[in-house]
């Protein structure tokens, strides 16, 4: 092969050498948007399943959730650049634009959220919020009553949407190499439910709901193991382009960060944490949850920066 | 057919003076830093079996052009004569655009919004060629439609061997470079 020496006239703030256009602030939306999705698809499933919320932790979940996801709209909103103009998003749907559909699906989280919330609470909370809203409340949780069925299906439908859409904003960009995988919805999906659960598990919870929770997690990561293989074998066996692009993950800058930190960190050690606890009859420690909320925030940070250097300028 | 604007460099001409990037930033008003074409100097082989090529770049009006797809708001879209245009008002300066670039043509101005080459469609509108292509000392820069069969850019494409840059893209880019 020829030697090339190129040289670019081009130095744009943002994009040169390489394209830097996304900092912290999208990997901690995707993060953040994962982690609600995760807890809307845990909560409305183990509900269909026919277990109403015991504790106060998960009663009060979906409203948890609700802080959540205005935290990552908040750090959406911080890393647009003309600020002023966010109503935009709101003035037009497009169907071929992925953010179109998140902005959207962002706004059907709030109700979905707020009505399964109302409908999981007990009696206690009930009471709290009747003598406190008067009549009001006591018409929204009858509603939230009466439907609950269809909130709880719509809860998961807008769950998994959200989930996948995280993903899928980054996986339906042809022009980053890295993210061009539609493996990265289902595994951003995974990731969202496993580090939910992790969430979850940090907070009091009954027995049983530690314990299904516990094995939602591991199911959870299971999945993101298998979604993760596929991801990267799917970069792997490709052209040139792809190969390029796996090779940030697999031998390039990102190696040590991704595999020390999502895979080995975030996957490997609560996985096995979780087997020695459950194999040993220990009772589970805080360990492996946390272990896990820090892989799923260092899946997005790496995916994100290592996808924006990605690139068919940088190909060899 | 409808018009199909498009722009062909030859890169047998280019001597890499750069007043396509000046006349731009001056027709254009382009803020200090920035820049909406540029010029790319790539040298192959070993001395003494070198080959040079210069090559002056800028967005490429895609035909499928990605950045479009990718606008949640409608800011980027396709005006006449297949330019790809980024209305201000309406960007919020979110980047989709710029990740979906395979070109990495587009920037985010001081001011928020995203900006690009417009092809000078404003001097076009007026029937004059771009600026770029106006001030070339060599006449490198052809500025055309595609669709009209006697325009000079459709004729050096017919007689000229040339190439697109990463047609592997699939975005089918409309600035051509005769090699």
């Amino acid at each position: 092969m020829q030697p090339v020496e190129i040289d670019f006239g081009r130095h744009n703030p943002g994009v040169d050498p390489q394209l830097h256009i996304w900092g912290w602030e999208i990997p901690a939306y995707l993060f953040l948007g994962g982690m609600v999705a995760g807890l809307m698809v845990l909560t409305a499933a183990v509900e269909l399943r026919g277990d109403r919320p015991r504790s106060w932790a998960m009663q009060l979940a979906p409203f948890g959730a609700l802080g959540l996801i205005s935290l990552g709209m908040g750090a959406l909103f911080l890393d647009l650049a003309h600020k002023l103009y966010v109503w935009r998003f709101y003035l037009a749907f497009r169907p071929a634009s992925p953010m179109s559909w998140g902005a959207w699906i962002l706004l059907l989280v709030y109700p979905a959220l707020a009505i399964q919330g109302l409908g999981g609470l007990d009696a206690t909370a009930r009471g709290w919020l009747t003598r406190t809203f008067g009549a009001r409340a006591g018409w929204a949780l009858g509603q939230a009553d009466e439907h609950r069925t269809p909130v709880l299906w719509a809860t998961l439908a807008v769950g998994v949407s959200l989930g996948v859409y995280t993903g899928l904003l980054l996986g339906t960009v042809p022009a980053r190499l890295l993210w061009n995988s539609a493996a990265l919805g289902p595994l951003f999906l995974a990731s969202g439910v496993s580090t939910a659960a992790a969430l979850l598990l940090l907070l009091p919870l009954t027995d049983d709901e530690r314990h299904r929770t516990a094995k939602l997690d591991v199911a959870a990561m299971l999945a993101e193991v298998v979604l993760l293989g596929i991801f990267l074998v799917g970069l792997a066996s490709g052209g040139t382009p792809q190969r390029s692009a796996a090779h940030a993950l697999l031998g390039g800058e990102y190696t040590a960060p991704f595999w020390a930190l999502v895979v080995l960190l975030g996957l490997a050690t609560p996985l096995a944490l979780n087997a020695a606890e459950s194999w040993l009859r220990r009772p589970a420690t805080r360990l492996a949850p946390l272990l896990v909320l820090i892989g799923g925030y260092s899946l997005r940070a790496i995916v994100v920066a290592a996808g924006q250097h990605s690139s068919f300028a940088l190909l060899p | 057919m409808s018009t199909r604007y498009a722009m062909v460099v030859d890169t047998r001409l280019c001597v890499a003076c750069k007043a396509c990037v000046l006349a731009c930033k001056a027709e254009n008003a382009i803020p200090e830093g920035y820049c909406r074409d540029w010029l790319v100097e790539e040298v192959r082989g070993e001395y003494p079996n070198l080959t040079a090529e210069n090559r002056s770049e800028r967005c490429n009006q895609c035909s499928n052009a990605p950045c479009v797809s990718a606008c949640p708001t409608g800011a980027s879209h396709v005006a006449d004569g297949g330019i790809v245009l980024v209305t201000p008002d309406k960007c919020t300066g979110c980047k989709a655009c710029m990740s979906a670039c395979p070109y990495d043509a587009r920037y985010v101005t001081p001011d928020g919004y995203v900006d690009k080459c417009t092809f000078c469609i404003h001097r076009v509108q007026r029937g004059q060629e771009p600026a770029c292509v106006s001030i070339c000392p060599t006449r490198t820069l052809h500025f055309g439609d595609l669709s009209d069969p006697d325009s000079t850019v459709s004729r050096l494409l017919r007689s000229r061997p040339y190439k697109v840059n990463h047609p592997e893209s699939g975005a089918d880019p409309n600035v051509y470079f005769l090699v």
